[in-house]
């Protein structure tokens, strides 16, 4: 894409986004749209590996912070990669790939303090990763054994949200309540990371958001993760502007980083989380990524995007820059990849012997934690259920 | 997060009987929870300044602070949506929605988060929060102004429903429901906003969920709620003139509902008329009609007659005396169901 500056809205004549076979110049364009993330993207690690400067997001990071990245990363990649494998042995409803996006969700969730709250969508295992919610808590949703097992209240990791853009008011009220609790403006301050995707921005809710963040000054960061395809629709069909310099219009700032760079993913979003802890806040963080895999293990990519597209974005790989960079540095050693291997080896035998284990749900649960303080008429619903149940041989079955 | 603890008169104390507005008693309720409660917040259009467009928070912000009584964006889904978070963060939000027919831009944030929230976590969030709606015609307004949608929130699990009909009630069931740990909508007869009654504030309310007997009666039994409460009433007053012993339930509680005393007013009369506004489809006077038939199929002497709004948009104000039920509508089903 060309640089904000020169991007224009494709005039009257322009051929509809609709054409049954576009042209190689309009190849070539979406391409480089999907491909580059113009002249404001905050980059501090090349896909080459080679550590560039940024004037005002520049950061210290040592070999062992850089380590852990890298760990956190790895094995990341390799829950998806085995959730994914499990879906397609059946034994996953469904998965929804992080695929590409492991720079983007470490470096944010490593930004975070413990006391600092986190609104996911439903792709960020990553996130929960760094907010110390086990793997294995995220299979209950998509074995269809639960709606999430992991305490949200002790993680300060929100469940899940499927409806797109929901969470984005919900997270909003959250850090209104932060600052409400006077938890903005001294060293022991909170803020809340609310992350939502490129498609999301179109929903009303993440626009409410927005507006009411800004009036009500939250300590909020937005974190949208653009990984260019919402399903088969492209940031194209979602706004005229880049994603970033929508938030100008609601009054906060607004910043495009490389989503495939955690070095730079991880100083943008500490900048903004300090910002919302002095009480500057709201801020926009639109990380810049690719969605390497379907959008779930339902979709079927190959339909709307092309493969050359793919193969441009794996040059990007969000863990190779770094392991090349590792090494250049001679941070880390042979040894030290060898045991990140282990060890992501050792946590997907650890996922998959728990998924296959997982047992179902008795029936009762069905009418569990409905309501805090009870419902007669649904007590008697569940009565009569469990009693037609405990009338078969062996009682529930 | 702890339920919070109200101080609540005892029967011992002084009797405090005081002649309020429905409108009148929703605000002392309100001012009375705010008072025990540091973490109760309302929010809304309007609500600050000029006291919401029916008044009902009058005087809070003044009293309590902006961060306490928020004038918020014109932004239903934010309303609703954010209270979600204020919840989660240990608030006690109360929403005011203004009219009746605006709440659905925030049914998605009601029905997917608001309600789900609870059960989606097996119990680790609790969403104390209330919505308040003004609902229901009979005031001359324009469309999405009189609009009577409680079945929608009564037919998603989750949710608790409730409709206050008098000033006592008023006073008493939004503290209630404010105390309630489960979400609450709260259905306010918009067009009874002004009629006058006694609120005693020192003798202990009864529950929140369970509906009330008003008036007993021996020939049929009419069921309603909210502001369907005083036609049925002045109906019930009407027919004793006549002879005729109507037995009138106000239900107060729409989800859960409280039959219980209907079953046994109906064991007892054999008839049942149920008188609402809302439309008829689908709706709350369905369901009692279906549960009436299951549990006093045998006491039945008529069908369970309903007398309804039409199963219409809401019509243009010149025609929604012909719309709402009246006395004579009620008086016709009772004629009707007796003739049987």
């Amino acid at each position: 894409m060309s640089s904000p500056e020169k991007w224009t809205h494709p005039g009257p004549d322009a051929a509809p986004a609709t054409a049954a076979k576009p042209t190689a110049e309009q190849v070539i364009a979406g391409l480089r749209a999907t491909d580059e993330g113009g002249a404001d993207l905050v980059q501090l690690l090349t896909p080459e590996g080679e550590r560039v400067q940024h004037p005002d997001f520049d950061i210290d990071i040592t070999a062992e912070e850089l380590r852990g990245l890298y760990r956190d990363m790895v094995l990341v990649r390799r829950v998806d990669r085995e959730a994914n494998a499990l879906q397609r042995k059946g034994q996953l409803g469904i998965w929804v790939p992080l695929l590409g996006q492991e720079a983007a969700q470490i470096g944010a969730g490593r930004a975070m303090r413990p006391e600092d709250m986190a609104f996911p969508s439903y792709r960020e295992h990553g996130i929960a990763w760094t907010r110390g919610v086990k793997p294995t808590d995220l299979l209950g949703i998509f074995r269809g054994t639960d709606n999430g097992t992991w305490d949200p209240v002790a993680t300060r990791f929100h469940p899940y949200t499927i409806v797109i853009g929901n969470q984005v008011l919900n997270a909003t009220g959250y850090a209104m309540g932060q600052k409400f609790d006077g938890k903005v403006g001294d060293a022991d301050g909170e803020a809340t990371v609310c992350f939502f995707g490129d498609g999301a921005t179109s929903q009303g809710d993440v626009h409410e958001g927005f507006v009411w963040a800004a009036v009500y000054d939250a300590p909020l960061v937005f974190f949208c993760q653009n990984n260019q395809w919402a399903i088969s629709e492209p940031t194209e069909r979602q706004s005229r502007l880049p994603l970033y310099q929508r938030a100008r219009g609601y009054g906060f700032p607004g910043i495009r980083v490389d989503g495939n760079d955690v070095l730079a993913t991880l100083a943008v979003t500490r900048w903004a989380l300090e910002e919302c802890r002095q009480g500057n806040g709201p801020i926009l963080i639109e990380a810049f990524t690719y969605r390497m895999d379907a959008h779930t293990t339902s979709d079927d990519p190959s339909r709307y995007r092309l493969s050359d597209e793919l193969e441009l974005w794996k040059l990007k790989d969000p863990i190779e820059r770094v392991k090349v960079h590792l090494v250049k540095q001679q941070w880390a050693d042979q040894a030290f990849f060898e045991s990140i291997e282990a060890e992501a080896e050792q946590i997907a035998i650890e996922l998959r012997d728990y998924c296959v284990n997982l047992p179902d749900p008795p029936p009762g649960r069905i009418f569990s934690e409905v309501y805090a303080e009870g419902n007669p008429v649904l007590e008697a619903q569940r009565d009569e259920f469990l009693a037609y149940h405990a009338g078969f041989a062996g009682g529930e079955h | 997060m702890a339920a919070p603890t109200m101080d609540r008169p005892t029967s011992a104390a002084p009797a405090a009987v005081q002649t309020l507005t429905i409108a009148k008693a929703l605000n002392n309720g309100l001012r009375a929870s705010m008072e025990a409660n540091p973490k109760v917040i309302v929010m809304g259009e309007d609500v600050g300044k000029l006291g919401g467009v029916f008044r009902i928070t009058d005087g809070l912000q003044k009293d309590f602070g902006e961060q306490r009584v928020l004038d918020t964006p014109l932004s239903e889904s934010g309303i609703i949506g954010t209270a979600v978070g204020l919840a989660i963060r240990g608030y006690r939000p109360v929403c005011e929605i203004q009219f009746d027919g605006f709440i659905f831009p925030g049914f998605d944030q009601i029905v997917s988060q608001v309600a789900k929230l609870h059960y989606r976590t097996q119990g680790r969030l609790k969403l104390p929060m209330v919505i308040r709606v003004p609902f229901g015609g009979g005031i001359g307004a324009v469309e999405h102004h009189s609009e009577s949608p409680e079945s929608y929130f009564a037919h998603t699990a989750g949710l608790k429903v409730v409709t206050c009909s008098n000033p006592a009630d008023a006073y008493w069931m939004i503290q209630q429901a404010i105390d309630c740990e489960d979400p609450v909508l709260f259905f306010e007869p918009k067009r009874r906003y002004y009629e006058k009654g006694e609120v005693d504030t020192t003798a202990a309310p009864g529950p929140l969920f369970r509906s009330r007997t008003l008036r007993t009666g021996t020939d049929v039994t009419v069921v309603t709620y909210g502001p369907s409460v005083r036609t049925s009433m002045e109906a019930a007053a009407a027919a004793e003139e006549e002879g005729r012993s109507l037995e009138v339930i106000d239900l107060r509680t729409l989800s859960p509902l409280d039959l219980a005393p209907v079953f046994e007013s109906v064991r007892r009369t054999g008839r049942l008329i149920v008188v609402t506004e809302a439309p008829s489809e689908s709706s709350i006077s369905s369901e009692i009609a279906a549960k009436v038939q299951q549990e006093c199929f045998y006491s039945l002497q008529a069908p369970v007659l309903r007398v309804t709004g039409f199963d219409t948009p809401y019509p243009p104000s010149k025609l929604e005396e012909e719309f709402l039920p009246d006395l004579d509508r009620v008086l016709h089903a009772v004629d009707r169901s007796l003739a049987w």
